[in-house]
């Protein structure tokens, strides 16, 4: 049984002091010491715990629920002196049985602590936001040597450094910089993020070349008809208006905002001085692509959806074709030469279209999707089939590129092909055949794509190669049967 | 930075701060790669804070103020006087970079005017964004707003850069836009919205990088004579149908040489700063559309009570509400309490039974809630009843605005 003790006096670092705190909680629970006999002091001089002798060993850890663990180091860092002695009085509370003590946030000492806790995240947010970074230097060698130095000075409410320098450290990873305070300092070299000894202000320099544009950026953003000082103050409070240089625009706009207002209002609207840009507005009309070849321009320029692929490729064959053969995306091979199907699907479907009696040259070959994507296995560039989001994206080009070449059938190879052109996912051994494409203004045929073909066991390829080419033909009849003389 | 460059700055921020939109949120959490620039933290940070209370939290400008159209409530009409600049990609892309490592800014809210024709302008904003993340591993905001009279090819590029993509609606009806912007049309806009929240969906899926951040838009109050109601069941509609993530609404404010078919007037921020608490009831408070319509009159918000209370008062037979026993849906009803004290509430009470002092540390909004809720040592004496209840709730008139 733990005697009752006299009163104890616990001496911590200064500042958030996370691991005496927690050794010394952890003896007093063991101890069964409660938060009355206890005064907590910061200083210099060693902790009494851990290695109090009277002690003992360390004290086992405690148990403590999630709402109180995540609580401890928040409320540690408020600059409040009696922080200590409220946490301890809420984990003795929790270690007498209230196990839920933290969740009840109507509980005074809870609401205390959280408002602490608020207190703390509001500072390391403001931190965040409100800190100023002022151009040191650069390096002149090159490399390593040529990085550029940033410093600023901040003033924290609380003693947040430690846990607010991390998110800098993520943000700017590629410049030097340190951060000053009247409470210590954080540095970073490009690689670690290091603390040291408190900073002055006179440490970082007075000005910067680009704080004088910075504010009259902010001077010009402000709209002086929805003047509205306790909002500004509310968010942006004037402790820390002396470390934030646009500030310094404040009492001037203010001052002016009223004038500025009534002249707006008060003036009577001006004759424009410029005519009607009728020919310029005329232009602007005229943006769309004119020709296949402005289309094929602007596909050329344009960046894969999916990167990675050497360059777009393009549809071939005649404007006027009278069948347009639509792919799923280009291939390894494709990629490399820019020009579809030539890869081995393409060249069998070059053989069954010869076959098929239709003359590679008289058609106009392309494919949904503009660019090869593949994933990378060592040396070889494995095709990946291109998902619905990327056939809806290159669906804009099929469908003009079709309209200008203006085939009377498209064949679509494939069931992206169908996707593209309907924007349907359909099975193709339910759509293969003749098809409308849900109201295209051209006729269109489904079959399979080539490459499915090759990928087909030897015994089941000729058959299903057989019925390939049979649709090919069919497809060739139906577009020599909408052919403007052949019909009537 | 030289004075030249400083005009410029000058001329196209003060020409782009009649956007509303200044959110950084939304966009996943991420960090600079080594010899990169920048983070984005989910939430977004105001890097300060203007003398209208606003946030400052990207650089938003345009990249020119020249503009072939002429929307009447637009400063940068083709038909306004006002000074004309114009940046050129390198500018904006150094202005966004240098800013950045200051800390000055979350990223880049880039706009602009329509030059030479909408492809060519949307190609430019395109490039600025493209500029950034791969020249300079820009890993910080971007939004971009999208020119919805662009080519479609176009418009979806953008969200290989961007962060947010907003599309402005600017008026809710098509009558008023053919009235005020000649040049616009209504359903291009919508059909720009639509097929902008089909791709940012199915990217999502796909699970591909594509505008993370979702879109916006912008709603301008005052300049035409549509209805609260009105507004709020098109910005009903317009999340349900496209997966807005968020609708500005803009009070019409006077603005330099204004154009003679628009009022003359103080912008009307009250009127605006109550169609956000509307909207945030429909986003969050799960009211519906009818709820809020039944809590206009004739159509329009009240200006003296915020649109949850205006619904209490009507709808007074619903309370008082008990909070030790009502369930959340109910107590996200009463006035004066926010989502958060309603979670607080439905957390401690599974420990504790709360007594008034207990909800008066939860809510900063007690004096609303009083007359609508119960407490283990408190019922409000018929407060429901009493004709004068709306009076002693109101707020005294003031120029307010939130955003
Ligand atoms: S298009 Fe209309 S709203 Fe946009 S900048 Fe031009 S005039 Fe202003």
């Amino acid at each position: 049984m733990a005697s009752a003790m006299a009163s104890r006096t616990i001496r911590l670092r200064p500042g958030a002091d996370l691991d005496g705190f927690r050794a010394a909680v952890r003896h007093l629970v063991a101890d069964e010491i409660p938060p009355e006999a206890v005064t907590w002091a910061e200083g210099d001089a060693p902790s009494l715990f851990p290695d109090e002798p009277a002690a003992g060993p360390a004290a086992p850890a405690l148990a403590l629920p999630r709402a109180v663990a995540t609580l401890v180091p928040a409320v540690l860092m408020h600059r409040d002196p009696e922080r200590h002695g409220l946490l301890h009085r809420l984990i003795w509370r929790v270690a007498q049985g209230e196990r839920h003590l933290a969740e009840v946030a109507s509980d005074p000492l809870v609401h205390r602590l959280h408002l602490m806790r608020k207190a703390v995240g509001r500072d390391l947010h403001k931190m965040h936001a409100f800190l100023r970074f002022r151009w040191v230097g650069a390096g002149d060698g090159s490399g390593e040597g040529s990085r550029e130095r940033f410093a600023a000075w901040f003033e924290p409410e609380h003693h947040i450094l430690a846990e607010a320098a991390p998110f800098f450290a993520a943000r700017f990873p590629s410049f030097d910089w340190s951060i000053l305070t009247p409470d210590g300092s954080a540095q970073w070299d490009g690689r670690t993020l290091s603390f040291g000894p408190p900073g002055r202000r006179e440490d970082v320099p007075e000005h910067d070349a680009f704080e004088a544009g910075w504010t009259d950026y902010y001077a010009s953003t402000f709209n002086p008809a929805r003047t509205n000082l306790a909002a500004m103050r509310a968010e942006m409070p004037k402790k820390y208006w002396h470390n934030m240089p646009e500030t310094a625009a404040i009492p001037g706009l203010v001052r002016a905002a009223g004038q500025r207002v009534g002249a707006m209002i008060e003036r009577a609207p001006e004759a424009p001085v410029k005519r009607v840009p009728a020919r310029a507005l005329a232009a602007m009309a005229a943006q769309e692509p004119a020709s296949l070849e402005a289309l094929n321009a602007i596909i050329r320029a344009s960046e894969p959806l999916v990167p990675g692929a050497t360059q777009a490729v393009l549809g071939e064959g005649r404007p006027g074709a009278a069948i347009a053969f639509v792919g799923e995306q280009p291939g390894d091979q494709e990629d490399l030469q820019g020009r579809p199907f030539v890869g081995p699907a393409g060249q069998l479907l070059s053989r069954a279209l010869r076959e098929a009696g239709i003359a590679r040259r008289d058609a106009y070959l392309t494919n949904a999707v503009k660019h090869f994507k593949f994933e990378a296995r060592g040396k070889r560039r494995i095709h990946q089939k291109p998902t619905a989001g990327e056939v809806a994206h290159y669906r804009w080009w099929l469908d003009r590129e079709l309209a200008f070449v203006a085939p009377r059938l498209v064949v679509a190879l494939g069931a992206t092909a169908v996707l593209a052109l309907s924007g349907r996912q359909v099975p193709i051994t339910r759509a293969r055949g003749p098809s409308d494409f849900g109201g295209k203004p051209f006729r269109g045929f489904v079959t399979v794509h080539p490459s499915y073909l090759l990928r087909l066991p030897d015994e089941a390829r000729d058959e299903a190669y057989a019925g390939f080419v049979d649709d090919l033909r069919r497809a060739a009849s139906l577009a020599a049967d909408l052919a403007p003389s052949g019909a009537g | 930075m030289d004075d030249a460059l400083k005009k410029k700055l000058t001329i196209l921020a003060d020409a782009a701060k009649y956007d509303a939109s200044c959110a950084s949120s939304g966009a996943p959490k991420r960090k600079a790669e080594a010899g990169g620039l920048g983070s984005t933290t989910g939430a977004g940070i105001c890097h300060a804070y203007t003398p209208d209370g606003r946030c400052v939290s990207l650089l938003k400008i345009l990249l020119t103020n020249y503009c072939l159209f002429d929307c009447a409530y637009c400063v940068n009409r083709r038909s306004s006087n006002v000074r004309r600049a114009r940046f050129s990609v390198d500018e904006v892309v150094t202005l966004t970079v240098e800013f950045y490592k200051r800390n000055y800014i979350e990223g880049l809210f880039l706009s602009s005017g329509i030059i030479r024709s909408p492809d060519h302008t949307m190609e430019q904003l395109i490039r600025v964004a493209k500029t950034l993340r791969q020249r300079h591993g820009f890993r910080g905001y971007i939004h971009l707003k999208t020119i919805p009279e662009a080519s479609p090819w176009l418009i979806e590029q953008a969200g290989l850069y961007a962060d947010r993509l907003s599309i402005n609606l600017e008026l809710p009806t098509e009558a008023s836009l053919e009235r005020l912007a000649p040049e616009k049309d209504g359903a291009a806009i919508q059909t720009a919205m639509g097929q902008m929240g089909e791709r940012i969906l199915q990217a999502k899926e796909e699970k591909r990088r594509f505008a993370p951040a979702g879109q916006s838009t912008q709603v301008i109050v005052g300049a035409d004579a549509s209805t609260d109601e009105s507004l709020i069941r098109t910005s009903a509609r317009l999340y349900d149908h496209y997966g807005l993530k968020r609708i500005y609404y803009s009070a019409f404010s006077p603005i330099p040489d204004a154009a003679s078919i628009l009022p003359s007037q103080s912008p009307p921020l009250q009127r605006e700063h109550r169609l956000y608490q509307a909207d945030w009831l429909m986003r969050y408070y799960e009211f519906s559309p009818d709820d809020v319509a039944g809590a206009t009159e004739s159509g329009m918000l009240a200006l003296d009570v915020d649109p949850k209370l205006a619904w209490a008062l009507r709808n007074r037979d619903r309370f008082p509400v008990d909070v030790n026993r009502a369930d959340r849906e109910m107590l996200l009803r009463v006035p004066g309490l926010g989502v958060r004290a309603v979670d607080k509430i439905v957390a401690a009470r599974r420990h504790a039974t709360l007594r008034l002092d207990d909800v008066a540390r939860l809510t900063s909004g007690l004096k609303r809630a009083r007359p609508f809720l119960v407490a283990a040592d408190y019922a409000p004496t018929r407060l429901t009843d009493r004709l004068d209840l709306r009076a002693r709730l109101a707020e005294p008139p003031r120029q307010l605005s939130l955003f």
